[in-house]
Parts: structure tokens; C-alpha cells; sequence
């Protein structure tokens, strides 16, 4: 049993972190390449207010604030730079985090931190807390894509040329999709460090930020069914799977390279086709060579 | 004209380089006039066009919307005093369905600042006004369909219906005709006369001469950068700088119905 709660605590983490990323990405249409960034970021903020002796749930919205307010600084970078330049851009931001905290000996260098103090709640209730959160940020999700927000997002990931011209003050939105995003993906750091009890730089690199967005696309950039299901799945793989876990790596990269070339729009894209495919099907029968046979089925 | 104009160009010359695009050009826009801006190619109309609209900044002069000075504003600070621009390539956001193109145009008092945007998700009215511009350009058929496959005829409709979504002061056409028929340009040429008389000025941008002739009040001719002539068309089309920088005797018989008079040498 406590193995099936560490597996779901890790897969909540793992679902939060994606959605974070799919606001930035899949919503605004802003590339990152170094999402794991933030969530280190809000990790190391918890883990040391945790251990200068703050109580856990206090150092959440600090965890946030910190994330979101460097996020805001990264996002000032997409302001001046689109799509492959600002992939290379927030590239830079992960090397950069984690070459810094290598050297910083008050943040446990490169042995990172570990005892991180507990937060008060089992692991079943830790469990459920992550959970809470992953469901509350989904339903955020949800919110702001039906919002007046996730029209201009959804307008600015096209074409932001265009909706400067419908008077979209399209940096600010630019802004505000970042801010929103990393300080969610501190949140999930901050669990994280809490869940695994140790933090070190190497968790935080440019894998980590491949990883969650491999969840994104697998998933289906922008539909948050998918990246819910996408984040899920390929958080439980490698725990389930010995194989898996040896190869995490190639398949992260395998399932990116397949679903680029194959179904840029994920499984969500996947399932939308096979829903559109059979509907029409279904309709078309009468006027096919299969209507007499259908014909006595439905007089 | 004793009320203020909707729009002042005062004095603008855009340098790129040593190329001069646009040189010293003045001229203003009475409210509720319909004017159109023509000139050969290369004459500086585009260029004017984004000084207005802010994409480009002019080396000296100034742009002013009624009361207030455009000069230094960002396009969409410059789109939320009052302009509104269809653009000559039609750009609809081709994911979203026509009316939600409109519609998104239309919710312009919600998207004003993220934050008012995050907290508003209903868009009842802006559907409903969607509709209605739609209709007043004449492509309410099309609301529910996506722009991907649909007629370039109607996409320049979708464009400007947007446009007219943000309701705006002053509405600035670029090439609306341009790759269209005929017999679409002059419907289309009708559908921009009707909005015109319906109280929305309108600088139009064109190349096609017999509809800018039909449908405009008055005209202003750019060649080489420099404003050569303005006035009502027939004045400025019998003038014998606009016919040589700009039209042959063929293109003015065209344009006038083949019924060419020579007034302008008279004017000269």
C-alpha cells in the first residue's frame, strides 16, 4: 500500500507540474525548454524555509512567489524573442539554474539538500494534498481557457501580430502566462521536495524539463484531459516497468520525436480523430453499398 | 470644415536609410468622411498606413485621433483610442470558427488587461454583436464555419467585420479589393460605402481605381513619398500631375466611364 501511495503522491506532483507547463506552452503558445528550472526553484525555496524552521504549508505561497516572480523575469525574454529563439532562451534558463546552485554552499552545492523537515501530514494525507492541488490547478485550467484570458492566449499562440492589431496588449498576457505557470510549477516543487525528502541541482536540469515536456505533447499540447492522462502515464511508467525506467530517456525522446511526426495534437488529438472519424461513418451508412444490410436493422 | 477632424497627419516623413518613404506628408480626415488614400506602387501609401497604425515610427511629423496624439503609442494602445485596421493579407485566427473571430474583436473592454480578462469568461453579448457585424458586411452564413477553406471574398469580409467589432472611430482599409473579381470588388467596394454611410469614417487604401472613384468623397495622392493632390476625385483626377505620375489616358477613361473630359487642363 505504501508503495501505491508514493506511486499516486509522484504522479499528482508529476500531473501539477505538466499543467503548469501546458499553461505556458499549450495555452499561450510560448515554447520552454526549461521548466524544471521552476520547479527547482520552488523546491530549494520550500526545503530551506522547511528547514530555517518555517511550517510546510507556509513556505507554498512563498515557494510560488519566488518561481513566479523569476518566471516573470524569463518571460520578459519571450517579450523579445518567438518561438525557436525563445526555446534556446529558456534552454539557457535551466543550465543556468543549475549551474549556479552547484556552487552556492548554502544550498547544499552538489550534494543538494536532504532531511527536509516533514510537513505534519501522513503520507496518505500528503497524498491527498497533492492530489487537491493537481485537481485544483486542472480546474484553474479549465477556468481560464474558457475565460476571456484563454480566448487572448489562444489568439496570441497563432498569431500575436494579429491581435496586437485587435488592441491585445499581447507582452503583458505573454507576462502574466508565464507568472501564472512557474509559480504552479514552484508549488510543484515544493511538494516534490517534500515528497522525496531530498533536492539536489541534478533534479532540476534540462532532463527534468525534456521530461515534463514530453508529458505535454504525449498528452496533447493545450487539451487538459490529455496532459492530465499524459503526465500521469509517463510518471507511472518508469515505476512500473524496470525497462522503462533503464530507458526513460529514449523514450522520453522516442515518444516526443512519434508524436511530433505523428500526432502533434497528443492522444487527446488521437482520440478527437477516432470520435470524428466514427461519427460521420455512422451517418454516411444509408447512402453506401452497406445500406441494405443497415436497412433491415433500422427499418 | 468647422469640426475637428478624426484624423490630423501633420507633416510625417519616414527615412529608412537614406530612402526617403514618405516625405512631409499633411492632410486630415473630416468625421464621417469616406477617403481614399491611392498612388502607385511605391508611392508611400503602406508605409503612411503603418506610421498611422504605429507598426512603423515616422522620423518627424505627427498622428492625431481626434484629440489625442498618436505619436509613440504601441499599435494596440494606438487600437484601443479608436483605430482599427483590416489588413490587405487576411489574417483570421484559423482554429476558431468565424463569429468567435468577431467575437474575440468584440470582447475588447474585457481584454483590456489580463486581469480583467481572467475574471470575465461570459460572452453572450459579444456573440451577439459578432452576429450583427456579420451581418452588416454580409456573411452571417459563414458564423459557424472555420475561415481555413472558406472564399477569399468572404475572409476580407470576416476582416473588416472584425474590425468593425472593436467599434472604432476611424477605420483604416488596406487594399480591401485587391484579389478579388469584379464583380465581388464592387459588391465589397457597396459593403464599405454602406458602412461609411452608416457614420464610420474610413481611410481606404486601393488600387482599384473605377471603385475608389465610385465610392470615395475625396481623395489623397501619394507618388515618390510626397502628397501631390487632394480634393474631391474628379478635381484631383483631372489634374495633370496625378495623370502623369499615376494614371495613363487609358486608366482615367476607365475610371470615369469612358466619358474623359479634359478639365484638367483647365485646372493646370
Amino acid at each position: 500500500m505504501a508503495y501505491e501511495i508514493s506511486l499516486l503522491t509522484s504522479m499528482a506532483i508529476s500531473v501539477l507540474f505538466a499543467l503548469s507547463l501546458n499553461l505556458i506552452t499549450g495555452l499561450c503558445g510560448q515554447i520552454s525548454l526549461g521548466h524544471a528550472a521552476f520547479l527547482g526553484i520552488g523546491a530549494y525555496t520550500s526545503a530551506m524555509l522547511c528547514k530555517a524552521g518555517l511550517p510546510f504549508f507556509a513556505t507554498l505561497p512563498a515557494a510560488m512567489l519566488t518561481a513566479g516572480l523569476v518566471g516573470a523575469v524569463v518571460g520578459l525574454a519571450s517579450l523579445r524573442v518567438r518561438a525557436d529563439f525563445l526555446a534556446i532562451t529558456t534552454m539557457g534558463v535551466v543550465f543556468l539554474f543549475v549551474g549556479i546552485v552547484r556552487q552556492q554552499d548554502w544550498l547544499g552545492g552538489e550534494l543538494g539538500i536532504s532531511d527536509i523537515p516533514p510537513s505534519g501530514l501522513d503520507k496518505p494525507g500528503f497524498m491527498m494534498l497533492a492530489i487537491v492541488l493537481a485537481a485544483a490547478t486542472a480546474g484553474l485550467s479549465v477556468y481560464l481557457k474558457k475565460s476571456w484570458m484563454g480566448r487572448v492566449f489562444n489568439g496570441i499562440a497563432e498569431d500575436e501580430d494579429t491581435m496586437r492589431v485587435l488592441g491585445i496588449d499581447v507582452p503583458r498576457y505573454k507576462l502574466a502566462a508565464f507568472a501564472i505557470g512557474t509559480a504552479l510549477a514552484g508549488l510543484a516543487g515544493a511538494l516534490y521536495g517534500q515528497h522525496f525528502k531530498y533536492i539536489g541541482p541534478d533534479s532540476f536540469g534540462f532532463i527534468e524539463s525534456i521530461s515534463v515536456l514530453s508529458m505535454v505533447v504525449f498528452g496533447g499540447i493545450g487539451s487538459i484531459p490529455g496532459v492530465i492522462f499524459g503526465a500521469a502515464v509517463l510518471s507511472a511508467l518508469p515505476a512500473w516497468f524496470q525497462f522503462v525506467g533503464d530507458y526513460k530517456l529514449l523514450m522520453y525522446g522516442g515518444l516526443l520525436f512519434l508524436m511530433m511526426r505523428f500526432s502533434p495534437e497528443g492522444m487527446a488529438g488521437i482520440v478527437r480523430r477516432l470520435f470524428r472519424a466514427r461519427r460521420p461513418h455512422e451517418t454516411r451508412k444509408p447512402d453506401t453499398a452497406s445500406a441494405p444490410r443497415t436497412k433491415g436493422i433500422h427499418p | 470644415m468647422t469640426a475637428q477632424p478624426m484624423l490630423q497627419v501633420s507633416g510625417v516623413s519616414v527615412q529608412f536609410g537614406g530612402l526617403t518613404a514618405v516625405d512631409n506628408v499633411s492632410f486630415s480626415v473630416p468625421p464621417g468622411t469616406l477617403l481614399g488614400l491611392i498612388g502607385p506602387n511605391g508611392a508611400g501609401k503602406t508605409t503612411l498606413m503603418r506610421v498611422i497604425t504605429g507598426v512603423v515610427q515616422a522620423t518627424t511629423g505627427s498622428v492625431q485621433l481626434e484629440d489625442d496624439r498618436l505619436d509613440g503609442l504601441a499599435v494596440h494602445q494606438r487600437i484601443r483610442k479608436g483605430l482599427a485596421l483590416s489588413q490587405q493579407l487576411v489574417r483570421p485566427f484559423r482554429e476558431i470558427s468565424v463569429i468567435d473571430n468577431v467575437a474575440l474583436a468584440a470582447g475588447s473592454r474585457h481584454t483590456r488587461t489580463p486581469l480583467t480578462a481572467l475574471l470575465h469568461r461570459k460572452r453572450d453579448d459579444e456573440l451577439r454583436v459578432a452576429h450583427a457585424m456579420l451581418e452588416r458586411v454580409g456573411i452571417a452564413d459563414y458564423a459557424q464555419q472555420r475561415p481555413g477553406i472558406l472564399p477569399l471574398g468572404v475572409l476580407k469580409r470576416l476582416e473588416m467585420a472584425r474590425a468593425l467589432a472593436l467599434q472604432p472611430k476611424l477605420l483604416l482599409l488596406d487594399e480591401p479589393l485587391a484579389g478579388l473579381n469584379s464583380k465581388e470588388a464592387h459588391a465589397l467596394a457597396s459593403t464599405i460605402q454602406d458602412i461609411n454611410r452608416q457614420g464610420v469614417t474610413i481611410v481606404l487604401i486601393e488600387h482599384n481605381l473605377g471603385e475608389v472613384m465610385r465610392i470615395c468623397e475625396s481623395l489623397v495622392v501619394l507618388d515618390n513619398g510626397s502628397l501631390i493632390a487632394s480634393g474631391p476625385p474628379r478635381d484631383v483626377m483631372s489634374q495633370p500631375q496625378v495623370r502623369a505620375a499615376y494614371l495613363g489616358g487609358d486608366t482615367i477613361a476607365a475610371a470615369q466611364g469612358g466619358t474623359e473630359t479634359l478639365t484638367g487642363d483647365a485646372h493646370a
